[in-house]
């Protein structure tokens, strides 16, 4: 694909963020998926979502496994070291990453492939570890990078582009994560950038495992009628349990809200989730009512979005640990060596 | 440090009371899991391993090959039993060699580190990180299981205070702040070994999206056929240069000069000491080379071209390490010997005697070789 370089100079005016960076500071290299994929918005969607929220570029630590979406964290955040690793195994390198630097932002990239086919388990242990991590999964339905073959994620019932039926049952992701216990659940769609943005942020601001699901259609392999991943189906089927805005500790919230219809979430870093109710009464605090509303509304073949779960009080993988405080690959020799002293108290106890 | 390890059944072990600060144990799922989190937590510049046997090593190889192409460092622990499959997992054996050296599909090529008894394995482990970080590359302690899991007489173990890790090539924020060229991938020294950065250094300078497809110096995805071999020359002018860093064969010279040498590796050394004693005494004087650690040093190709035939004692079923020599040094096969020992129970100077003597004598009893008296 051929494409213009971006230019380095900017106007005066471009916005800028308390830190001084502008959006540019955020982006990436150039994305190689083909023109009109869900993935590329994402990306765009992180971008600004870590712009909004002040990160400090170099702090992020984006990982990915295989796949086109595993490619996406080439293309945003180009300031932040990123590990695209081996398929479906992210979970894992991303763990020991956090359990390596406590004090980084954690952001896991991944697919429907290579989450919920050869990565099912890791992603599973992950979430019931309590990684502090965003963990994005791209989902289209299709393995993309090899021409369209469906994924674990596509329904039952949906059409392939070639007209074969797909026969086994979806694998629930969403679903999956509230049920192992993670702790911010939410799903939402490319297309819907309003409704993206201040979930990612929600998510990056999130203490614990934070899970996205976000559907991303496949222009190429998995947009024709037919498909329940296509841009028509899923805007014709989305139904969203809320509106979500994220405010930071010290932003003032303005917007007034009929009383009744708004959820105020605050999590532990002192942000806050406003959530503002769409018709029925949605608890997003309450996880089995979560389930069974997702359930419900899958059944009627809708697609639920939005903060599904949230849990304020949630721990995260070194609170359960008990590890320092310190970031572990900041100790040196004398704070991680017991000393010749304690060997020989050992070597005598093995006498 | 951190240690992820896959413990099934049983809970993980509290770690000792005394060490309560530095480590984290982190049960895990099953070895890929394991591996992983190795490389993660060494990629984000933590020191971390994991310990298991041949069938986890089987598991890890796709990470191995990412390792060692990325340049992540990773301590791996294999305690080695008797393959193939669960073999007999319970008895020692030699028989992880190969799968561990060159480890993952392609082009590979591993460190090695073999100790012969607790005492070295400890001495090892302490070394294997700095290994790890200087090659930027898997290192693997291999213990045979004599070792590793029974009980064997040990010297106390040793630590010397004013002992520093060597952390390899680590690009500073000093270093980037003046602008240091970094290129990830690019050979800067001469000996294949690049600079690294660990995450979140500075704050605009030494960030690079770490992968395991080919990329050009500089870390730039790249399907260009010279990026790919400058980087795959790089590896190997790195392996080969391994070779002269790694733990030095240990040579024991026979009382008299002989052209019969014998080279053997880990836990066979109180087997090999006694037998070397017992041969000399019956006027059978012999060369001993130790090997402890591959790519091999120098000394190997010279000890064994200063030997008219050499016995290489192992304890795996087809003679690994005698294959390895014979491979990466371009030995003539003629020249070496295979003795193996494999049933599963520690090799005895009984049998390294009766081999070599069996050999000398020959198929028809006849000298098959000279041997100095």
């Amino acid at each position: 694909m051929t494409f213009l370089a971006k230019p380095k100079l900017l106007r005066p005016d471009t916005p800028r963020n308390e830190l001084g960076f502008t959006r540019r500071d955020y982006e990436g290299a150039v994305s190689t998926l083909c023109a009109g994929c869900g993935h590329d918005s994402i990306s765009a969607a992180i971008v600004q979502a870590a712009f909004e929220l002040n990160i400090e570029p170099h702090r992020v630590a984006k990982l990915s496994g295989i796949g086109c979406s595993s490619k996406t964290p080439d293309y945003f955040l180009g300031a932040s070291h990123g590990f695209n690793s081996v398929h479906g195994r992210m979970p894992s390198v991303l763990t020991g990453a956090a359990l390596a630097n406590r004090s980084l932002t954690y952001l896991g990239v991944s697919g429907d492939g290579d989450s919920a086919s050869i990565g099912i388990g890791q992603f599973a242990h992950a979430m019931r570890r309590g990684v502090n991590m965003t963990y994005i999964v791209e989902n289209n339905g299709v393995y993309g990078l090899t021409k369209g073959q469906f994924s674990a994620t596509a329904d039952k019932g949906s059409k392939s582009k070639r007209g074969v039926v797909n026969s086994d049952s979806p694998i629930d992701l969403v679903g999956l994560a509230l049920q192992l216990g993670a702790t911010y659940v939410a799903r939402s769609f490319s297309g819907d950038k309003e409704q993206l943005v201040p979930l990612i942020k929600g998510a990056l601001r999130h203490n614990g495992p934070a899970f996205l699901d976000v559907i991303s259609p496949c222009v190429t392999f998995n947009n024709h009628a037919g498909s329940t991943k296509s841009y028509e189906y899923v805007r014709e089927h989305d139904v969203p349990v809320n509106v979500v805005q994220l405010m930071l500790p010290r932003e003032e919230i303005t917007a007034t809200y009929p009383p009744g219809s708004l959820h105020r979430v605050t999590q532990h870093d002192g942000s806050v989730l406003l959530l503002r109710k769409l018709g029925e009464d949605y608890d997003p605090t309450d996880r089995l009512a979560a389930m069974s509303h997702l359930h419900e509304h899958e059944a009627k073949g809708e697609v639920v979005t939005g903060l599904l779960y949230v849990d304020p009080e949630a721990q995260e993988m070194h609170e359960h640990l008990h590890t320092v405080g310190t970031p572990l690959n900041q100790l040196q020799a004398r704070e991680l060596s017991p000393g010749s002293a304690k060997l020989a108290a050992l070597n005598d106890s093995l006498r | 440090m951190v240690v992820p390890q896959f413990v099934p059944g049983i809970p993980s072990p509290p770690p000792p009371r005394w060490w309560k600060r530095s480590p984290v144990t982190a049960k895990t799922t099953d070895e890929l899991a394991s591996i992983g989190i190795v490389v993660g937590a060494s990629w984000n510049g933590a020191r971390a391993f994991t310990a298991t046997s041949g069938p986890g090593i089987s598991l890890m190889q796709e990470f191995l090959g990412l390792a060692y192409f990325a340049e992540i460092p990773a301590v791996v622990i294999d305690v080695q039993r008797g393959g193939p499959s669960t073999g007999m997992p319970t008895r020692t054996q030699q028989s992880d060699l190969i799968n561990c050296a060159y480890a993952s599909h392609g082009d590979t090529r591993h460190a090695l580190l073999l100790p012969e008894d607790p005492f070295e394995a400890f001495e090892f482990s302490a070394l294997s990180f700095d290994m790890a970080e200087r090659l930027q590359s898997p290192v693997f302690l291999m213990l045979d299981l004599d070792i590793g899991m029974n009980e064997r007489l040990s010297k106390p173990f040793e630590w010397d205070d004013s002992r520093e890790y060597d952390r390899g090539k680590v690009m500073s924020y000093e270093e980037l702040e003046a602008g240091k060229d970094f290129g990830r991938y690019l050979d800067v020294d001469g000996d294949g070994i690049p600079w690294r950065t660990i995450p979140a250094t500075h704050p605009s300078r030494g960030a690079y999206f770490t992968r395991g497809t080919t990329r050009n110096p500089y870390a730039k995805y790249s399907e260009a056929g010279n990026d790919y071999v400058y980087n795959m020359e790089r590896l190997r002018r790195k392996m080969d240069g391994a070779g002269a860093i790694l733990p030095q064969p240990v040579i024991k010279a026979a009382s008299q000069k002989t052209n019969i040498g014998v080279i053997y590796y880990g836990s066979t050394s109180p087997a090999m000491n006694e037998a070397l004693a017992e041969l000399s005494s019956q006027g059978v004087h012999i060369d001993a080379m130790r090997v402890r650690a591959f790519p091999f040093a120098k000394s190997v190709g010279e000890f064994i071209a200063a030997h008219e035939q050499v016995f290489v004692i192992e304890q795996n079923e087809s003679g690994q390490l005698r294959s390895m020599i014979i491979n990466e040094l371009e030995i003539n096969p003629a020249k070496l010997v295979k003795m193996v020992h494999y049933d599963g129970t520690p090799i005895t100077a009984r049998f390294i005697c009766k081999s070599i003597h069996k050999t000398i004598a020959g198929e028809s009893g006849k000298p098959a070789l000279k041997v100095a008296t």
